[in-house]
Order: structure tokens, then C-alpha cells, then sequence
């Protein structure tokens, strides 16, 4: 008797995916970083490093600090800017037949609608995810993240210029996720992913000073995957977009516990820092998951605690 | 450049002094890849704390796939590391980064300090492949005896003149390796240098003066190695902006660096 392989694939509104692990953007680079360490073509949906309209130098060092199965960044968004990322990282992703996200961030709502008209003349750009929920950048960034107006202005500008699926990420440091990502989805967003990092700090009791140069950074990893996870749980229950789940995810029981809570997709982030086959061992652990319980399908996970 | 992640075997495990450690494993891709001066990201611990992966530079590398790197307990990952025994396996990720230029006429200094000696055995190991022994020298600085005697018998039995300098006169000269360096007759000659960073930045200033080429091989945190993070950012000599240890160095040539 052959054995039937579960369907793996999955859409996130008019986005189709072969799988739903994806790479979260800041963790991946611009795709090339890990084309040696991973079969970029077996990936969900490769998402790059955020790009700005100009290229940014980011922020002094040190940007990184370890904490209890975690980490702080205080990276500051650097990019290449738009210009080089179409000359210079666009071509080598158009050889990968995985789709591209591109994650934009701005100042400005301007800078966002430039962004997103830009890049709505790429081909190979299946979707946009917008960052309105970086920590680490004085002006914008977090700004757009926990305003509701700012967020519900940002999201319509790309809405209107990008014709293709629009993603918003949103921030966890805020008081209720629910309030924004009401905003985000009313704006026209096809999809929220969440959630970005949690702002944080870490000090070096001998200098007695913080360890990051811009005293406050992201946390990431393990450490905040029940964060992330209690929040994908709350927006689930109050938008009917699609959600992917990011924040922690580290093995397949990780992000099956992301789609039980009803994301329809993941993000695998800086588990690609300790474990660059992360995404793919990600990939296999889910399929066997479903094999092993008789699951047809991987889209039956998505909510299935909810319903208990 | 392609990089590899493997499952490793520790073959040997040295104790050198009370807090250096020189691990011997067997992963034969990494091993035969390798450049002077590159270096691997090594998995510490197989639960998720330590979490990030720490980067070794490469001591030596041997017939047979093995590789050496050398490390000094100063935190969690480096001791729980330590704790580690022949047999065990290692996760490692490699080679990475950009090594030492060592095509260069002239004299070859090669300048150490603390554990930042160990990436200068492998380099005077490949140098030999092209050049005399007289044409290298080797100058290694540490707090303490107990942390050079080893490392400079290594050197020492290529065949190449060696100097020693510990902080409390227990080895070799009285001082700091840079007091050493100072006292080197000029003349044409690359510096390859690698230490703490005070220490290096002394090692640029020397070598300005004496109208030498030095490459620096530095140390920031890093949790990737890939130039995906982006955390191992270095202030270019220019203030406007950052190269990146992981990829754009780790060794550096010191005029492309802010001196700060």
C-alpha cells in the first residue's frame, strides 16, 4: 500500500505556498547568506533582511548581547537600500523558484508608498511583508507599530500601491494586539505575521553599563515563543486574516504549536543563527507530525486548540 | 566560498593551562576548505541556553580532516564547552570569514596575544609551505607562562625564531608582546596580528610607523557567522558606516578600521 504524503501546502489570502515555513526577515540575510547550508528551493517563502528606500548604516556596536535562551539585537534596520537590493540581491533570488517576500520599512507613510509601488514592477516579488514594528529605530519603525491610526495609514498606502498580497508584522509591545491588528485588517492587509521582537535590555555588571550601545534591543528566540504564541491566539480571535506565526521557533513541535493556535503559516528567525537547517528540519518534523496522527493536510492544524 | 555545517567528532581534548583548552575534531570538509585566519561557529551545548553558537578561529589544520581550535574559558559558552569529551560529537559551521593575506615579500611578523595566538600556528604552518623559516617571526604575549609555553614550543619546532613576553615575567621577557614588536629592526615586513583589541591597536600605530603592512584579526559578538545578523558590526576607518567581522574579516587589513 503506497503511503499518501500529507499535503504540505498552504495560502495565506491569494498567496500560495508549498509549505508554510518561511524565513523571518533579519535572520536570513538576502537569501545567499545560507545558499551553501540550505535547499533555498524547499522553502515555504524566503522573506529578506528589511529594505529602507535609502540604504541605512545601522546602529554602533555592540548590537548583539545573549540572554536565557535568547537574544538581544540592537541592529538598527541596516540595509542595502532599494537600488542595490534590485541590483544586486534580486537576481540571485530570481534563480530560487521559492517565493520572495520583500520586508519594507520606512520614516515616512511617503516612504512606504514609494517602497511599495517600486516594488510592485518586480516580477519576482510574490508579496510585501510591512514592518511597522521594529524597536530599535528612533523615528517610524515602532511608531507605525503601536499607533492604530499610523498603523491603519501605513498599511492602506502599500494597500493602494502594491498589487500583489500585502503582509503587516506587528509588534508585540503593545498593550492589546488586538486593537492594531482590527486596524491593519480594516486598512485591507491580506495577512498579519507576528510577532516581531520584544523589547528588552540586558547590563554588564562589571562596566555597569547596558550591554547594547543603544541600551534597549529586541529579544528573540526560545524565550519569547510563549509571547508570541498567546498573541497569535488573540489575533486569531479578532480579525479573519490569515496569520503566520512568528516568535521562538525553534523545532516542528515549536511551529505546530504556532498553527494549533491558528496561524496558517511560521516563521522560522533566529533559530537559522544556531541551526541553519533549522527551516528544513522544520519542514519534515511537520510532515511527519501529520503522517503519524492520519492528517491529510497541514491547514487542518491552523486553530485546531482553539476548537477543543 | 561554500561553508559547511557537520557533526563533528572530538578526537582530543588538551588541557594547556588551568583555562586553555585545545580540542582536536574530525570533519574532514571544513578541514579541507580552510584559510588561515578563518574560523568556525561552534554549538556549545545541545539545549537552547547557551544559545548562540561561538566563534573559534582555526589553530591547525591536519592530514585526515581534523581541525584544531584553542579556546579560553571566560563565560558559559566557553566552560560548558570545556566540559565536552573525546567521543562527543561538536555542531560546527565552517569555514567562514576572510583570512590572512599572506602572499607578501619582505619579513613575516607574526604577533600574538592571549588567546588570540590561535590562529597564527596554522598561518606560520601554511607560510613554510612558500617561504624560509627565517623569513617569519614570531612574537606571543600573555599574562602568565603557563599560557605560552606550549604554544611557543609549537612554534618554535617549525624551526622559527620565536620571542616570548608575559605580563608577570614568568616566560620570556618582562612586559607586553607590543614592547617586543617595538624593539623589531625595520625594514620591509607584514604584520599579522591577533589579541585583544587595546593590544591591537597598538600593534596598527607600531606598524604605521615602521612603514608595515598589519592584518588584524578581530573579535566582536557575532551570533551567525553568515553576515545574516549583522551583529558583528566594525566601524570602518572612515566613521561612515560598518564592515562586518564575520564576513569582511575577521581579519582586516588596519588602515580599513577605526581606531577607537
Amino acid at each position: 500500500m503506497a503511503i499518501e504524503q500529507p499535503d504540505m501546502r498552504v495560502s495565506i489570502g491569494p498567496l500560495h505556498l508549498q509549505n508554510p515555513v518561511m524565513t523571518a526577515s533579519g535572520t536570513f540575510g538576502y537569501g545567499e547568506e545560507y545558499g551553501s547550508l540550505v535547499n533555498l528551493h524547499r522553502l515555504g517563502a524566503i522573506i529578506v533582511k528589511g529594505i529602507s528606500l535609502r540604504p541605512r548604516q545601522g546602529n554602533p556596536p555592540p548590537r548583539i548581547a545573549e540572554t536565557a535562551a535568547g537574544m538581544l539585537n540592537a541592529i538598527g534596520l541596516e540595509n542595502v537600500g532599494l537600488e542595490r537590493f534590485l541590483a544586486e540581491k534580486i537576481p540571485f533570488l530570481e534563480g530560487i523558484e521559492t517565493p520572495l517576500i520583500v520586508n519594507i520599512l520606512g520614516d515616512s507613510v511617503d516612504d512606504y508608498q514609494e517602497l511599495a509601488a517600486r516594488l510592485d514592477g518586480e516580477e519576482k516579488v510574490a508579496a510585501l511583508e510591512v514592518n511597522i514594528s521594529c524597536p530599535n529605530v528612533r523615528h517610524g519603525g515602532v511608531a507605525f507599530g503601536t499607533d492604530p491610526e499610523m498603523a491603519h495609514a501605513v498599511t492602506k498606502a502599500v494597500r493602494d500601491h502594491f498589487s500583489r498580497p500585502v503582509i503587516v508584522k506587528l509588534s508585540p509591545n503593545v498593550t492589546d494586539i488586538t486593537v492594531i491588528a482590527r486596524a491593519v485588517e480594516e486598512a485591507g492587509a491580506d495577512a498579519l505575521s507576528l510577532i516581531n521582537t520584544v523589547l528588552g535590555m540586558a547590563i554588564d555588571i562589571e562596566a555597569e553599563k547596558p550591554k547594547l550601545a543603544n541600551v534597549f534591543g529586541g529579544l528573540s528566540g526560545p524565550a519569547i515563543k510563549p509571547i508570541g504564541l498567546r498573541m497569535v491566539w488573540q489575533a486569531a480571535e479578532s480579525v479573519s486574516l490569515p496569520i503566520i506565526g512568528i516568535g521562538g521557533i525553534t523545532t516542528p513541535e515549536d511551529a505546530i504549536e504556532y498553527l494549533l493556535a491558528g496561524a496558517c503559516a511560521i516563521q522560522v528567525g533566529t533559530a537559522n543563527f544556531i541551526n541553519p537547517g533549522a527551516t528544513e528540519e522544520i519542514i519534515r518534523g511537520i510532515g511527519k507530525h501529520l503522517t503519524a496522527r492520519g492528517i491529510d493536510s497541514v491547514q487542518e492544524l491552523t486553530g485546531r486548540a482553539r476548537r477543543r | 566560498m561554500r561553508a559547511y555545517q557537520q557533526q563533528a567528532e572530538i578526537v582530543r581534548s588538551e588541557k594547556l593551562s588551568d583555562d586553555i583548552y585545545r580540542f582536536t575534531v574530525n570533519m574532514a570538509d571544513i578541514a579541507a576548505g580552510s584559510k588561515p585566519g578563518q574560523f568556525v561557529m561552534v554549538r556549545v551545548a545541545e539545549g537552547l541556553d547557551p544559545l548562540l553558537r561561538r566563534p573559534f578561529s582555526i589553530h591547525q589544520v591536519a592530514k585526515g580532516g581534523l581541525v584544531q581550535i584553542l579556546f579560553k574559558v571566560v563565560g558559559r559558552g566557553t566552560r560548558a564547552l570545556a566540559g565536552m569529551q573525546p567521543g562527543q560529537q561538536l555542531d560546527m559551521l565552517g569555514p567562514l570569514g576572510r583570512g590572512f593575506a599572506h602572499d607578501r615579500p619582505g619579513q613575516h611578523y607574526l604577533v600574538g596575544g592571549g588567546i588570540g595566538i590561535a590562529p597564527l600556528l596554522f598561518l606560520a604552518k601554511r607560510m613554510l609551505k612558500t617561504v624560509e623559516p627565517s623569513a617569519i617571526r614570531v612574537l606571543l604575549g600573555a599574562a602568565t607562562g603557563t599560557e605560552l609555553d606550549v604554544l611557543g614550543e609549537d612554534f618554535a619546532s617549525l624551526g622559527i625564531d620565536v620571542q616570548l613576553a608575559t605580563e608577570d615575567g614568568s616566560l620570556g621577557e618582562e612586559g607586553l608582546v607590543t614592547e617586543l614588536m617595538a624593539s623589531l629592526p625595520p625594514g620591509e615586513g607584514t604584520v599579522y596580528a591577533c589579541g585583544p583589541y587595546p593590544m591591537l591597536r597598538v600593534v596598527a600605530g607600531i606598524s604605521r610607523k615602521k612603514g608595515w603592512e598589519c592584518q588584524v584579526s578581530l573579535e566582536t559578538m557575532m551570533a551567525c557567522g553568515l553576515a545574516a545578523c549583522l551583529g558583528c558590526a566594525v566601524l570602518r576607518r572612515d566613521m561612515n558606516g560598518y564592515v562586518h567581522a564575520c564576513k569582511d574579516g575577521p581579519v582586516f587589513n588596519a588602515d580599513e578600521v577605526a581606531w577607537l
